[in-house]
């Protein structure tokens, strides 16, 4: 029989709707403004009290709240506001009323009915030109990180040559490289000896010039790489920190290609704030442990930083050895039994200070303290009588680790007796923070204020709908009974786009929302295609039943191709493009392959349960007819 | 149904393809194209006056303020103002010019975006973006050769070519500003495009293949006609919904929408002068597409 579907293709038509409306339906529920409560600190629990004092500093302004909600880990809490116009005063009252050690942070608290949550269900994510917010794009200078290792070998290499007693100068080159000039054959080879063994990264040559045996040691392109690749991970990481003390609900910290690094903080519009706290530099300092016996006067107390010890402390000595910029490298590594250790490099002048030290104290331990800058806020009232909150900074150190001095320490040594390969890679990262973290600057930075945000999802939804609204009637009035299935095919299409892109948990920006209003014009082109086949069928004779069956099969590679070759431009776009081409690309890329769907598989089951299995005189497909 | 001689006004066709070119291709080169904040890098700051906006005394307030050079126009209404800085200006720079802004008006200055992009990312930008163009032209020829001909790859590559040419042409003259969104829509120019020249290739294979005429020219006359109704009606609901954007979609997508509507109908003309015209110069003929299966069975057919 012609035209008639199994019932297993109705099924199938029909159940793919009804996932696609089930997965779109979490769009329609408007998120509430809502302000989120966490702790600075991982210790800092949030309890019933906190959320008082907040809701109690939000009823006093006169700002209405509901919904209130602590996470089951008492990690952080929800306050739901009826107003998103006052989120901002809010936060700075809650802010206020907690003070320091509380991050209150802008947030959009899904509305998402547990009916659809619990299967999965939630909303798209919005892009920043959407909800408002600031991106930052920030680049690494990875040169400086290698100039930096330069340096360092030059410096180690003139201590090496001196402490060896070997007659030589060594320099930074014109090419980079390390260039050690030396009085003798003999001496070149003790001075290659000595650099190979202490530096075998280093590709070494040899050379003669005027009177002097030269010896140049080249950083290889895998070396460089390594420390440009360091260089951004450590800055990954330390921004990832900072960016929590932003207090945004959902920050995105991503490297991109080589040397980038793009935050995306949304909600966020003091930029010049939000940059102060990103571009905090971490220090360390060295300072021995100090003795049971010691006078107050000479001892000072730390708590450690890591989770796992958190609340202990130990007492340090006043007298700093070194600092974080004499750290020339700090690396996870094992031992020869295999237990991982991080391997230190200091610089010439750290090296010294650090075996005067240690020398004379074998058997006590040594702690390292990390120090950020970090802000307290005081509250100063203004002459108009309101108040301006103040940022004062301060330093906080805390100690990292504070291992046992088993004997002299020189440029280079190791801390032992770590727990596990990731201990070890993590305390590298941290040492690492002063001097090898290379500086970063920004390249791009955008800000949408929330107003332009609002707009920006008004307009497009306007579009959508002015531009979906003249399809319809276009397509109805040339297509009639075809035109109208074509348009139910084109409604669904968006419903499965939206659901798709909800599901894999797309970002809907506005260059995306006119990627849908573009799909929405060209996704009827399959259907076009398909009733001008049917149309022309059946001018040249066939019966109605005949045209739709060879209507479709004709024009079904037509439309393969061409939906093939957009695809291939969408890819392209979303694989080379960035930013706002690369959400074009994502909706375009849908847009194709749900149309296909409901051009071709929806619009034939409609086509068939209207027509199929039954005599046909006329199609009511427009045009003319003989 | 009537068969339109598409191919006879050819050479017309040719000769007004040519002439849009070298207009496009000689604006390209003596105005070059209004390089938009992301490819030149720069500053651009967008506020909101609660009252209308004398763009004047903003002017003079900027250039006392230390940001001379400042290119201050009103953004869609005349309480909305962009202002753009040239590069040179620190990242910071942005809010510093805001605060004045709001220091020196009695209503409300509100933020609308701020947007700083280095030197850096701008050179790197315009280099992804042709680079982007000339990989989509490439892969797509290499499809199209290989589901239909060789031939039919350089009439669509042509006529994609064409298109781009003479929208970049096309922003280059009334300059509008060229912007990511804009490189988007090129982009997606080029999807278009050649979606509508596929359909017509496809035509014109099966037609080639189907009947018994062996006079080129009138096998790409019966499928262009065949295929113009379709063309019409897919590029007319491309444009509604385009014309909508344009429209409504304010005036961040309104460079993106312009750039697809100049695209769409070009695209429409060049599927039909410049793949077949081309098909037509390079001549295409029945050997270049008969399945060697196929002409057995069609042997026995009664032509009229």
């Amino acid at each position: 029989m012609l035209n008639k579907y199994p019932l297993w293709k109705y099924l199938l038509v029909l159940s793919v709707l009804v996932l696609g409306l089930f997965y779109a339906a979490p769009n329609l529920y408007a998120p509430d403004p809502a302000l989120q409560i966490t702790g600075e600190s991982s210790a800092q629990v949030i309890d019933e009290r906190t959320l008082a004092r907040a809701t109690e500093a939000l009823n006093e302004a006169g700002i209405e709240h509901f919904g209130e909600e602590i996470a089951p880990n008492g990690r952080n809490a929800l306050v739901r506001l009826q107003e998103a116009g006052k989120q901002l005063v809010a936060q700075a009252r809650v802010q206020r009323a907690l003070g320091d050690g509380f991050i209150v942070a802008l947030n959009l608290a899904p509305t998402t009915p547990s009916w659809l949550s619990d299967f999965g269900g939630q909303p798209m994510k919005l892009g920043l030109d959407l909800s408002g917010g600031v991106h930052f794009k920030l680049e690494v200078d990875v040169e400086a990180a290698i100039d930096r290792r330069r340096e360092y070998y030059v410096t180690a290499i003139r201590r090496a040559l001196r402490e060896e007693r070997i007659r030589g100068l060594a320099d930074t080159g014109s090419d980079g490289n390390v260039v050690i000039r030396l009085r003798s054959e003999e001496d070149r080879e003790q001075a290659r000896a000595l650099v190979s063994e202490n530096h075998p990264e280093l590709v070494l040559e040899e050379d003669r010039s005027g009177d002097s045996w030269v010896l140049t040691g080249a950083m290889t392109d895998q070396t460089m790489s390594e420390i440009a690749n360091y260089a951004v991970t450590q800055n990954l990481t330390t921004l990832r920190n900072r960016v929590n003390e932003i207090g945004v609900s959902e920050p995105l910290v991503q490297r991109q290609g080589q040397n980038r690094i793009v935050v995306e903080l949304p909600g966020i519009q003091d930029t010049a704030e939000a940059k102060r706290i990103l571009g905090t530099v971490a220090n360390l300092e060295f300072r021995l442990v100090a003795r049971p016996d010691a006078p107050d006067s000479e001892k000072q107390r730390f708590e450690y930083r890591g989770e796992d010890r958190a609340g202990m402390s130990e007492f340090l000595e006043r007298d700093i050895i070194i600092t974080g910029e004499r750290v020339a490298n700090a690396q996870a590594s094992f031992d020869e039994n295999g237990r991982p250790n991080v391997q230190i490099s200091l610089d010439g002048e750290g090296g010294t200070m650090m075996s005067r030290v240690t020398r004379d104290n074998v058997k006590r331990r040594m702690g390292v303290l990390f120090i950020e800058r970090k802000f307290r806020t005081r509250y100063e009232i203004q002459e108009d009588g309101t108040e301006k909150p103040i940022q004062i900074p301060y330093d906080e150190r805390k100690l990292l680790t504070a291992p046992v001095i088993q004997s002299a320490l020189g440029g280079q040594f190791q801390i032992t007796g770590l727990d596990s390969p990731m201990e070890a890679s993590e305390l590298a990262l941290m040492l690492r923070a002063g001097a090898l973290a290379a500086p970063i600057s920004f390249v791009e930075e955008r800000t949408v204020g929330p107003s332009l945000g609002a707009e920006n999802i008004r307009l497009g939804v306007k579009s959508v709908q002015f531009g979906l609204a003249l399809v319809v009637l276009f397509m109805v009035l040339y297509y009639r009974v075809f035109g109208l299935i074509a348009v139910v095919a084109l409604s669904a299409n968006l419903v499965l786009l939206v659901a798709f892109m909800s599901m894999i948990g797309a970002t809907l920006t506005l260059p995306g929302i006119a990627g849908i209003v573009l799909t929405v014009g060209m996704a009827v082109d399959a259907n076009v295609l398909i009733f001008s086949r049917i149309r022309e069928e059946l001018r040249d004779g066939r019966s109605p039943q005949m045209a739709i069956h060879s209507g479709y099969n004709a024009a079904l590679s037509t439309i393969l191709d061409a939906n093939i070759t957009t695809l291939i431009v969408a890819v392209i776009l979303y694989a080379v493009g960035t930013g706002p081409i690369k959400g074009f690309a994502v909706t375009l890329s849908v847009g194709i392959v749900t149309s296909m769907f409901t051009a071709i598989v929806g619009t034939r089951a409609l086509v068939n349960l209207v027509y199929g299995g039954r005599k046909v005189k006329t199609l009511s497909i427009g045009g003319s007819q003989s | 149904m009537k068969v339109i001689n598409f191919m006879g006004q050819r050479k017309l066709a040719l000769a007004f393809s040519v002439l849009l070119l070298l207009v496009a291709i000689g604006s390209l080169a003596t105005r070059q194209l209004q390089w938009g904040l992301d490819f030149t890098g720069g500053t651009l700051v967008e506020v909101n006056y609660s009252e209308t906006a004398d763009l004047g005394s903003i002017r003079d307030l900027l250039d006392t303020g230390g940001y001379a050079g400042a290119i201050v126009v009103s953004f869609g209404t005349d309480r909305d103002v962009m202002i753009r800085l040239p590069q040179g200006h620190a990242d910071t720079e942005g809010n510093a010019l805001l605060r004045l802004l709001q220091d020196n008006f009695d209503g409300i200055v509100e933020l609308r975006r701020i947007e700083f992009v280095g030197p850096q990312v701008g050179d790197e930008l315009r280099e992804q973006g042709g680079l982007a163009m000339l990989l989509a032209l490439g892969l797509v020829m290499i499809y199209v050769a290989f589901r239909f001909q060789f031939k039919f790859a350089v009439g669509a590559v042509s006529a994609l070519i064409h298109d781009v040419i003479i929208t970049l042409g096309f922003f280059s003259i009334i300059g509008l500003e060229f912007d990511l969104t804009v490189l988007a829509a090129l982009l997606a120019v080029i999807g278009y495009s050649l979606n509508d020249t596929i359909v017509v290739s496809d035509r014109i294979r099966e037609n080639f293949r189907k009947l018994r005429k062996s006079d080129p020219i009138e096998i790409i006359n019966i499928s262009l006609s065949e295929t113009l109704g379709r063309t019409l009606v897919t590029s007319l609901t491309t444009l509604l919904v385009l014309a909508s954007l344009a429209i409504f979609g304010g005036e961040m997508i309104n460079g993106f929408a312009v750039a697809l509507l100049v695209g769409v109908v070009v695209g429409t003309y060049s599927s039909i002068y410049v793949a077949a015209n081309t098909l037509v110069l390079m001549g295409v003929s029945k050997e270049d597409l008969m399945l060697p299966v196929k002409e057995g069975a069609e042997q026995d057919e009664l032509v009229p």
